[in-house]
C-alpha cells in the first residue's frame, strides 16, 4: 500500500475524504464545532462539478442531501450535537426509504447547546437511534487525524452497501487537531470505490424494495427510465404506501437483518497491547490518544494495561469484546459521557463490574487522570 | 378525442384516498395537461410531496416521485435540482406543508429563485387529519382545534412568495380548471422559482363545521373569495377586504436563477478566474 503524508485537520481531512470518495454533493448549515467540513467541501465540489449548497437550516441541509442521493449522486451533510436532533425526522426517512447518506458529527458538549466550543463524546447514544421507530444504525468513530479519513471514505461504501445513512462520529479535539496523517492515495481510494447496486433489466421487472431479507434496496438513479416512487411510508416492493401485514413485518425486519447479517463486513476495531494485559481500558476517538499515552506510562511502571478501540461503534464488536472481557478482569471504559457506551460495553461482556472513568465537564482526559485511575482498581 | 391522462398516472393506485369531490383530483390533471403540453417526458420530470392529503400526489403520477417529511418538500427538491440542473422538479405541497411546519424552506426557495416550481395546494385546513386549523383558515372559522372560530390572523402565501423573490408567482382556484392548467404551465415553463397556489375545497373537514355542507357550496365560497388581478388592481382598497387577487400576479423573467449562479460559481474554483461579483448577477434592466 502506497501513501501519502498531509498536514491538515480533521474537519478538513473529513471533507477532502469525501470528494476523493466520490462525493458530489453536501447539504449543510453552520455549526460549531463542524463548520469547516462545509467551508472546505464548498471549495472542493464545484472543482469536481459538484455542488454545496448551506441551507436555511440544519433539517433542509439533510433534506437536501437526501434528496441528491435519491437523485443518484453520492452525498455528505455534517453537522454537530444539535444539528442530528433536528435533521432526526429526514434520517428516519433515509432509514426507512433505504437513501444511503453520510453524516459527519463532530461532538460537542450537549444536551442542547451546551458547550459549543468544547469536546464531548455525548452523541454516541444519539448516533445508535436518532430517529424514532426500528432500523440499525452504522456508526463509525475515527481515532486518529488519518481515521478522519478513511472512516469517512469508508463510510461512503458502507452507505451504498447497505443503502443507509451511515454516521463518522469526530469529535471536537479531532474535527480541530492539526497535524500529520499518514493516508492512503487517492487512486487507492478511488480503486475501493464501490457504488451502490443498481438494475439494468427491464423497467417492468424492476422492484427496488423487492430484496431478500439480508439485503438493501436496489434504488436505481432517477431519470433513467426506471421511474419508481420514495416514501417514509410502509411500502411494498415498488416503495408504494401499504398497510399489509406481512409486507410491513417483513420491510422493518429486513431494515434491522441487513446490517446484522453482514456485520463482519462492518466490524473495526483496534487491539493495542493486549494479550498480556491485566488490565483493558475501552475508549473511542480522541480519548484514545490519551488512553494509548496512559498505557506506554503504565507499563513503564510495570502495569500490564492494553487498550480496546471499537471504530465501528454501532453495531458494536459484542463478540471481540466479550473474547477479552472474558479473560480479563479488570476493565475500564474511558468516555466523555456518563457511560454511554459503557453499558453496551457492560451488556457484550454480560458484566456488570465494569468500571468507568467518564468527564462532561468539556475538557479532554489528560494520561494521567487515566493512569490514576486504572492504580485505583 | 378527450384527454388520456392514463400514460401520466398509476392507474393501479386508483382510487386515490381524496374523497369524492375534492378539488386535488382537478390540480392533478390540470398539471398532467399542462406537462403533457410541454412534451416533458415523464423521465426527466422528478415530483417531490410533503405530508398530507397533497402528499398522496406523488404516489399516483408517474414520474420520478418522492413522498417527503412534513414540509420539507423544497428543501428535499432542492438536492434533486442542484445535483441535476437539466431536469424538471416540481413540489407539491398543503397549505400547512409549505406555509406552516416548511414556512421557513419555502421563503428561502423563493429566495434562492431555483428552478423549481411549487403548486401549494391551499385548502383552507388541515384536511387528512381532521380539521385543525391552519395558517390559512379564515378568522373566525370552526376548526377542531378553535371551536370557539379561528383567531390567528390568515396567511396569504402568494404575498409571501413576492416578498422573498419568488420570480413567478400565481394563484387559481379549482373551479377554473382551464385557467388553473394555464397559470401551471407558465410556472413549469418559467425559469426560477415558480410558486402556484391553487385553491381547492375541502366540504368534508372545512366545509361540513363552517355552514358549506357540499362540495359545491364549499367551491361557491372559494368563488366568493377570489376575483381576477385585473379587477383586484382597480379595486379600493375596502372592496379588496378579505379578496384574494387570481391569475399571474408576479413575474420576473430577468430574475437569476441559482442553477444558473452555481454554474458560474463552478467556473471560478474550475478556471480559478475572478470570484463573482454583485455585477454578474445583476438584473438585465
Amino acid at each position: 500500500m502506497s501513501t501519502r503524508e498531509i498536514i491538515s485537520t480533521g474537519n478538513d481531512l473529513a471533507a477532502i475524504a469525501s470528494v476523493d470518495a466520490g462525493c458530489m454533493f453536501f447539504g449543510g448549515y453552520p455549526i460549531t464545532p463542524s463548520s469547516e467540513v462545509m467551508h472546505t467541501i464548498s471549495d472542493l465540489l464545484p472543482k469536481v462539478g459538484g455542488a454545496a449548497i448551506q441551507m436555511e437550516d440544519e433539517i433542509a441541509g439533510v433534506a437536501a442531501a437526501i434528496g441528491a442521493s435519491m437523485s443518484g449522486v453520492r452525498s455528505l451533510t455534517a453537522t454537530s450535537g444539535p444539528g442530528i436532533s433536528l435533521k432526526a425526522e429526514n434520517l428516519g426517512l433515509a432509514q426507512m426509504a433505504e437513501v444511503p447518506l453520510v453524516v459527519v458529527n463532530v461532538m460537542r458538549g450537549g444536551p442542547s447547546t451546551g458547550l459549543p466550543t468544547r469536546v464531548s463524546q455525548g452523541d454516541v447514544a444519539q448516533a445508535k437511534n436518532p430517529s424514532h421507530g426500528d432500523y440499525k444504525s452504522i456508526t463509525l468513530c475515527a481515532g486518529s487525524l488519518a481515521e478522519c479519513y478513511t472512516e469517512t471514505v469508508r463510510a461512503f461504501n458502507l452507505a451504498d452497501r447497505f443503502m443507509q445513512p451511515v454516521f463518522v462520529l469526530l469529535d471536537e479535539t479531532l474535527g480541530h487537531m492539526h497535524g500529520k496523517a499518514v493516508l492512503p492515495t487517492v487512486e487507492e481510494v478511488k480503486a475501493g470505490i464501490k457504488l451502490r447496486k443498481t438494475f439494468d433489466g427491464p423497467a417492468e421487472e424492476y422492484h427496488p424494495y423487492g430484496v431478500e431479507q439480508d439485503e438493501g434496496a436496489v434504488l436505481n438513479p432517477m431519470f433513467t427510465g426506471y421511474r419508481y416512487h420514495f416514501t417514509g411510508l410502509h411500502h411494498d416492493k415498488n416503495g408504494f404506501p401499504t398497510e399489509e401485514i406481512e409486507t410491513c413485518r417483513k420491510l422493518i425486519e429486513r431494515l434491522f437483518h441487513k446490517v446484522e447479517a453482514h456485520q463482519d463486513e462492518i466490524d473495526s476495531y483496534e487491539e493495542y497491547m493486549l494479550d498480556d494485559a491485566e488490565i483493558m481500558i475501552v475508549a473511542y476517538g480522541s480519548v484514545s490518544l490519551a488512553a494509548k499515552e496512559s498505557i506506554r506510562h503504565l507499563r513503564a511502571e510495570g502495569i500490564k494495561a492494553g487498550l480496546f478501540r471499537p471504530i465501528t461503534l454501532w453495531p458494536s464488536p459484542v463478540e471481540a469484546i466479550k473474547k477479552h472481557t472474558d479473560r480479563i478482569k479488570k476493565v475500564l471504559c474511558v468516555e466523555l459521557n456518563i457511560g454511554q457506551y459503557h453499558s453496551e460495553v457492560q451488556r457484550a461482556a454480560g458484566r456488570l463490574d465494569i468500571d468507568g472513568l467518564f468527564k462532561v465537564n468539556g475538557r479532554p482526559l489528560s494520561p494521567y487522570e487515566i493512569v490514576n485511575k486504572v492504580k485505583e482498581l | 378525442m378527450a384527454f388520456n391522462y392514463d400514460s401520466y398516472l398509476r392507474v393501479e393506485k386508483m382510487p386515490t384516498l381524496w374523497c369524492w369531490g375534492c378539488g386535488d383530483g382537478v390540480i392533478l390533471k390540470a398539471f398532467i395537461r399542462a406537462v403533457d403540453k410541454l412534451g416533458w417526458s415523464k423521465d426527466d420530470v422528478c415530483l417531490v410531496s410533503g405530508i398530507g392529503c397533497s402528499g398522496r400526489f406523488s404516489s399516483y403520477t408517474d414520474f420520478n416521485t418522492v413522498h417527503t417529511t412534513h414540509g420539507r418538500t423544497i428543501a428535499f427538491a432542492t438536492g434533486v435540482k442542484l445535483a441535476n440542473p437539466t431536469k424538471h422538479v416540481v413540489c407539491v405541497a398543503g397549505d400547512g406543508d409549505a406555509l406552516a411546519i416548511g414556512g421557513n424552506h419555502t421563503i428561502h426557495g423563493c429566495r434562492r429563485n431555483i428552478d423549481i416550481s411549487l403548486i401549494l395546494i391551499n385548502n383552507f385546513i388541515y384536511g387528512l387529519t381532521n380539521s385543525q386549523t391552519s395558517p390559512t383558515t379564515p378568522q373566525g372559522m370552526w376548526t377542531v382545534s378553535q371551536k370557539a372560530g379561528n383567531i390567528d390572523p390568515t396567511f396569504d402565501g402568494c404575498k409571501l412568495a413576492i416578498a422573498a423573490g419568488a420570480s413567478f408567482v400565481a394563484r387559481e382556484n379549482v373551479t377554473e380548471p382551464r385557467k388553473l392548467e394555464k397559470v401551471i404551465l407558465e410556472g413549469l415553463k418559467h425559469r426560477g422559482f415558480s410558486f402556484i397556489e391553487a385553491l381547492s375545497n375541502c366540504h368534508i373537514n372545512l366545509g361540513r363545521k363552517n355552514k358549506m355542507n357540499s362540495a359545491m357550496e364549499n367551491l361557491d365560497w372559494i368563488d366568493s373569495i377570489t376575483v381576477s388581478k385585473a379587477k383586484y388592481d382597480k379595486m379600493s382598497d375596502e372592496e379588496r377586504l378579505n379578496l384574494l387577487p387570481t391569475g399571474i400576479l408576479h413575474q420576473d423573467n430577468e430574475a437569476a436563477e441559482y442553477c444558473d449562479m452555481y454554474e458560474e460559481i463552478k467556473k471560478v474554483h474550475q478556471k480559478q478566474r475572478k470570484v463573482i461579483t454583485q455585477d454578474d448577477f445583476a438584473k438585465k434592466i
